[in-house]
């Protein structure tokens, strides 16, 4: 890949996006669709500045983040334990790894009135529904990175007096870390969908509940605004989770 | 001089008393890979073993690290017996590029002598000297994979050095490399062991390597591996380049390769020398007059 190839590709994607925001502008001031379906531009920024400005959006962040970051915890100490204890074992990762794959093909969200019945219509049953959802690719990396590196570098290890700490600090977690973070940021990710999902299915507070408010209250301009708002979050998340992996998991070049 | 094993038991740092291994497979069947063998190392030599590949020499000094247990007899270190790896006495040099690829190459030093045990206040200054030694200074904050095979070998047995250990045990350090690069390092290595007086026991399958190296070379035989004879090689370490063009040193490999002879056939099947075999009489019922040469 040369810069010039990059150039290009990058004007092409900031070009796309200019043109989607273009359409929106045109379509809706040409009247072809009614503004309940699709406000007009100008008027979801509007919405947009307002909101960011109001202590509702505030509130409603708070819960939904609380709720992501508590879920990303319970999972990850779970996913990291359980995958570790997996993957250091052949057959237990004989064992459990296709089983949890198997688990996690399962769509989830069936069983999320069954969660509302144990854990309530507040955040606990969105923490525990975004938990189950980011445990899957967090366990299931950590099972693939620690099942799979190379015997070669544990030999060498123990022929050099390693304990058990020292291998695991040492050696399965930094030639397992690129991977284990590949999994912590498609958990990330997947838990962030499942409690904005959980929240609009059966949700009291959140963005998520929120969205679904406003729009069961025809109030759609203010809802495109929180979905704006929403998308950039997301596209936070985004960049922090990718800027995690750059600095912690970097692919260790075979050598 | 030479001394044999029996009477100098004493005085052996490596002891290989009977030492027998097989392995199940997974369909049922046992691979018996040693057999019986016996081998006592003097304290300070360098012991080349050399034999068909896949033959059971890597297992063997497997067994001598504890890194296998034997399935019977028993492997002694300057006399206690070995019953796992033994880092104070034995280090190693593995076959392939075994440095960790998320280590600099000081770091890669540093963390063997960390599991060894040596405590942190002494690490940067050893893993230092190791690598000052191996003539990889200006590489020590490149990671492997900035390095040249021929390079990252030398860093390995930086990491060994480094474990000030008296016995080194090497699998094939040089065989990735190409010939010219193995040539130049094993004379590195002989004038870098000639200074260090410790035991080593290299396992090679080139016969120059083990002539040029060895103080002493065993010869196996194919699978399950038995010791079919022990070459002395009396020439004074350092070596220099020049001991390859030596008519010693030519003897001597042509009797290592003629005890090898067999035991390769015997492990890829004889099909050329069948082949041949044919291909003569053939000729002679056709009542061909060239001479075939033996």
């Amino acid at each position: 890949m040369n810069a010039r190839f990059d150039w290009h590709a990058r004007a092409i994607q900031i070009g796309f996006v200019v043109a989607l925001i273009a359409l929106w502008y045109y379509v809706g001031r040409s009247g072809l669709v009614s503004a309940i379906f699709l406000p007009q531009l100008p008027h979801v920024a509007g919405k947009f500045i307002q909101i960011v400005q109001s202590s509702t959006l505030y509130a409603n962040l708070a819960v939904t983040l609380f709720e992501l970051v508590v879920a990303v915890a319970i999972a990850s100490s779970f996913g990291l334990t359980i995958g570790y204890l997996v993957g250091r074992s052949r057959y237990a990762s004989l064992v459990f790894e296709p089983l949890l794959a198997g688990l996690f093909a399962i769509p989830l969200v069936v069983f999320l009135p069954l969660f509302i019945l144990f854990f309530g219509i507040g955040v606990e049953s969105k923490i525990a529904f975004g938990a189950a959802y980011a445990f899957f690719p967090i366990v299931l990396n950590t099972i693939g990175g620690i099942s799979q590196v190379d015997p070669r570098f544990v030999t060498v290890a123990r022929s050099m007096g390693a304990n058990e700490h020292q291998l695991f600090r040492r050696v399965l977690l930094p030639a397992a870390l690129p991977v284990i973070v590949t999994g912590l940021r498609i958990g990330c990710t997947i838990g962030f969908l499942a409690i904005l999902g959980s929240e609009m299915i059966a949700g009291l507070r959140g963005l998520g509940s929120r969205i679904v408010t406003l729009a069961e209250g025809m109030n759609t301009a203010e809802m495109f605004a929180y979905i704006v708002f929403v998308i950039i979050l997301a596209m936070i998340l985004n960049v922090t989770l990718s800027n995690m992996q750059r600095r912690f998991g970097e692919a260790p070049r075979s050598a | 001089m030479t001394r044999t094993a029996a009477t100098d038991v004493s005085q052996d740092a490596i002891t290989v008393a009977n030492v027998s291994h097989a392995y199940a497979r997974p369909d049922d069947g046992v691979v018996q890979t040693l057999s019986g063998v016996s081998l006592g190392v003097r304290k300070g030599e360098l012991l080349c073993l050399i034999g068909p590949s896949g033959c059971g020499k890597s297992t063997l000094l497997n067994i001598v690290g504890g890194l296998v247990a034997p399935t019977a007899g028993e492997v002694r270190i300057n006399g206690h017996p070995v019953h796992g790896p033994t880092p104070k006495e034995i280090a190693y040099v593995f076959q392939e590029n075994t440095l960790f690829p998320w280590n600099t190459i000081l770091d890669n030093i540093k963390v063997g002598l960390e599991f060894q045990g040596v405590p942190a206040a002494e690490r940067q200054q050893r893993a230092r000297e190791a690598i000052e030694a191996v003539g990889l200074a200006d590489f020590a904050n490149n990671y492997p994979h900035q390095l040249s095979g021929g390079m990252k070998q030398r860093a390995s047995l930086a990491r060994a050095l480094s474990l000030q250990t008296d016995i080194l045990l090497m699998d094939e350090p040089f065989a990735a490399l190409d010939e010219q690069t193995r040539t130049y390092l094993g004379e590195e290595l002989s004038v870098l062991l000639a200074t260090t007086n410790k035991t080593i026991v290299l396992v090679t399958h080139s016969l120059s390597e083990a002539v040029f190296l060895a103080d002493r070379v065993v010869v196996m035989t194919a699978r399950p591996a038995e010791i079919k004879a022990t070459i002395e090689v009396a020439a004074g370490h350092p070596r220099e380049p020049k001991f390859t063009t030596s008519s010693e040193f030519a003897a001597l490999r042509n009797e290592l390769y003629t005890l090898l002879r067999d035991e390769i056939e015997k492990t890829v099947g004889g099909f050329v020398g069948k082949a041949a075999a044919r291909d003569r009489e053939r000729r002679a019922v056709a009542g061909a007059t060239e001479v075939v040469k033996p």
